[in-house]
């Protein structure tokens, strides 16, 4: 098992004749992922190494079964591929593109909220990879593979930074979701630590965070609630100044809120342990699979 | 991007949002002509990106040409809590009865913009909501719905607002909403929202952040960006398309991907160094990118020692080994380097710095062992 991609998903990659998202549609293509269409305005007709190209997600969803979108399409662009996507009746839209308008991303969110139909992860995400089964976005895949950790995260490089030190302890991933690091994600980790919950496959969950909004704050409140496995949680950014954006849209300590101290005495106050640095995640990791083990 | 005052209220403007006249000025001669124009008295105040001019003495009011003449000349120049005062706003002034207080956030826990009212305005409102919680009305707008009447008479009657004005502050209130989705601002917010002798209302000062992401739609509010008041490499970086934040250590920092660059910082000060500056080279960084980081990051003087530290991804360690064996080509740093490459393409990289030899470039095969290298290296 795994969450929310596997052997069942038929990709559509929105942005598939461009220079990126032709690379990474290959690559996922080449790891085992069924990619069964792309969708470029004007260039319907065509084929990228074979794969169809259609003019709209309509008519990809109709002709090839596509029930998993990956947005690959500029800034600008984006918001209207993903309520096409929606309109269309994809049920997971993994949003790759970086640097939507917050107001844009404001509009997906409560558009797509009323459908329960259709999930919706990043935008600005590395996307989603289970191994061994399929991999959608730009996880470099070669470093992982399959086993019983759910890793859930805000960035990219920290996820690989992670998984890496994770992988060189012999753990395995059942899935790795980056659900990005904008305002306004549209998954959760809630709604991840919540799929890793009900997944038999996984059976310890690292969840990497960092400063700015109160995500990581929810997340601790629901897992004291609502989660029996163990989770080990990780926070970047000890060291960011207040009122200074981190590189994500969404990395910005306000005021006193959003701090990593703040989250960190959140997640432990709930029995989540919390790594100081990447390689303690994998430590701690460690330790909670042997005891698991005995 | 953050507004100056006037910028504010020329944004306000345009939406119909009422706000008193005024004129900008950078000059003593140029704001006595204005105070001149709009006529006595008049209020000379500070466009400074940064609260408490009023305490620091950058605003004043003006009765006559040669107080005008007076309060420009000691504003412009003045330095606000490390902000030099440029330019001045001056603006007719206003008969207050009372100071409201107005907002609108863009509230990402829950992902609907919130609407703020408060009758207790002129003050600082963080203030305001510890000693008195009930005193701020809130509401959240569904914002596929948008702000509707029904919206500002309950914001109105919640914050307890005179009956007169009323529809008047629920008048602004909606104006406030368009200019806020109109801009796409990320916040804007009025304090005070005057109500005047005349029982009239405007907003008497104006705080506006803007999203950098939507600065594309609009041409004329990305020209407004205040480029005096930032730091000149940061100024070069996002020149040059780079994500940097200067700090105050000197250990030089470069990263690939905001989550990794903040976990480098944090690592760096466990190990007991001081970062020099946050830089994220971004997804998928070619040679001549990190070239530019690099001279970006030797531009600050602060630096003794720069750490590398790269996870490829899109990224691909050889284009990051071949960009910093092009700026030792071009700018022959002093200062020693550590570098970290794992991910796409990793022994190439690490191959072709080998093969290069460069003078003082130690590599590293753990995040942890560069910090530690790191830090050792910028103390020595």
């Amino acid at each position: 098992m795994s969450v929310f991609v596997d052997r069942e998903t038929r990709l559509c990659v929105s942005g598939i004749t461009g220079r990126e998202g032709t690379f990474h549609t290959l690559n996922n293509k080449r790891y085992g992922t069924q990619v069964v269409s792309g969708v470029t305005p004007g260039k319907g007709g065509q084929d990228v190494e074979g794969i169809p190209v259609f003019n709209t997600f309509h008519d990809a969803v109709e002709q090839t079964g596509a029930n998993t979108a990956m947005i690959f399409v500029p800034p600008r662009f984006a918001a209207d591929s993903i309520l096409e996507a929606e309109d269309a009746g994809i049920a997971l839209i993994v949003a790759i593109t970086e640097g939507i308008p917050a107001h844009d991303e404001l509009r997906v969110y409560n558009h797509l909220a009323r459908n329960d139909d259709v999930r919706l992860v990043g935008p600005n995400c590395p996307g989603i990879l289970s191994p061994g089964k399929a991999n959608v976005g730009i996880i470099p895949a070669a470093f992982f593979k399959e086993g019983n950790v759910g890793v859930v995260s805000r960035s990219g490089t920290l996820t690989y930074q992670i998984g890496n030190e994770l992988a060189q302890r012999g753990f395995g991933n059942s899935s790795i979701v980056g659900i990005g690091g904008d305002p306004v994600p549209g998954t959760s980790f809630i709604d991840v630590i919540a799929a890793f919950e009900s997944d038999p496959e996984t059976e310890l969950i690292v969840m990497a965070g960092e400063i700015g909004g109160s995500a990581e704050e929810e997340a601790a409140d629901y897992i004291a609630e609502h989660v029996s496995k163990p989770v080990v949680a990780y926070i970047a950014g000890f060291t960011a100044p207040p009122g200074k954006t981190m590189g994500h849209a969404g990395a910005i300590v306000s005021g006193t809120s959003g701090t990593a101290k703040a989250k960190q005495e959140a997640l432990e106050a709930r029995g989540v342990r919390v790594g100081q640095t990447p390689t303690q995640v994998a430590e701690l990791a460690a330790e909670i699979a042997g005891s698991l083990a005995r | 991007m953050d507004l100056l005052e006037y910028q504010g209220k020329q944004l306000f403007a345009r939406h119909g949002v009422p706000v008193p006249k005024g004129v900008p000025a950078s000059t003593v001669e140029q704001a006595v002509a204005g105070a001149d124009e709009l006529g006595y008295p008049c209020v000379v105040k500070a466009q400074v990106l940064i609260g408490g001019r009023g305490k620091a003495g950058g605003i004043k009011v003006a009765n006559d040409r040669r107080e005008a003449e007076e309060h420009a000349g000691a504003i412009l120049g003045m330095d606000i809590r490390g902000f030099t005062v440029h330019e001045v706003w001056v603006e007719q002034a206003s008969d207050i009865a009372a100071e409201y207080y107005a907002s609108i956030v863009f509230d990402r826990a829950a992902k609907k913009p919130l609407v703020l009212l408060s009758t207790q305005g002129g003050m600082d409102i963080e203030e305001v909501a510890e000693r008195d919680p009930g005193a701020i009305a809130k509401l959240h707008v569904d914002p596929l719905l948008g702000f509707q009447d029904f919206h500002a008479r309950r914001l109105a009657f919640d914050a307890g607002v005179d009956a007169d004005v009323i529809r008047g502050v629920g008048a602004l209130l909606t104006k406030l909403y368009d200019a806020f989705v109109g801009e796409e601002a990320m916040l804007v917010e009025v304090n005070p929202l005057i109500v005047t002798a005349d029982r009239s209302v405007a907003a008497l000062d104006a705080k506006v952040t803007l999203d950098d992401n939507a600065l594309f739609r609009h041409p004329t509010n990305a020209e407004l960006r205040d480029v005096s008041g930032e730091d000149p490499q940061e100024r070069m970086a996002r020149e040059r398309g780079l994500t940097y934040v200067k700090l105050d250590g000197n250990v030089g920092i470069l990263g690939n991907g905001a989550g990794l660059v903040m976990s480098t910082l944090d690592v760096v000060a466990q190990a007991g160094g001081s970062p020099a500056n946050f830089l994220d080279a971004g997804g998928g960084a070619k040679a001549e990118e990190i070239t530019s980081a690099v001279e970006v990051i030797l531009s600050n003087d602060a630096v003794t020692a720069v750490l590398f530290n790269i996870f490829g991804g899109i990224t691909r360690c050889d284009e990051v080994a071949r960009g910093l064996i092009e700026a030792f080509a071009q700018i022959e740093p002093t200062v020693p380097f550590v570098v970290r490459l794992d991910g796409t393409n990793d022994k190439e990289g690490r191959a072709l710095l080998a093969e290069a030899d460069l003078p003082n470039v130690h590599t590293e095969a753990t995040m942890l062992g560069a910090a530690e290298k790191v830090v050792e290296l910028a103390r020595s």
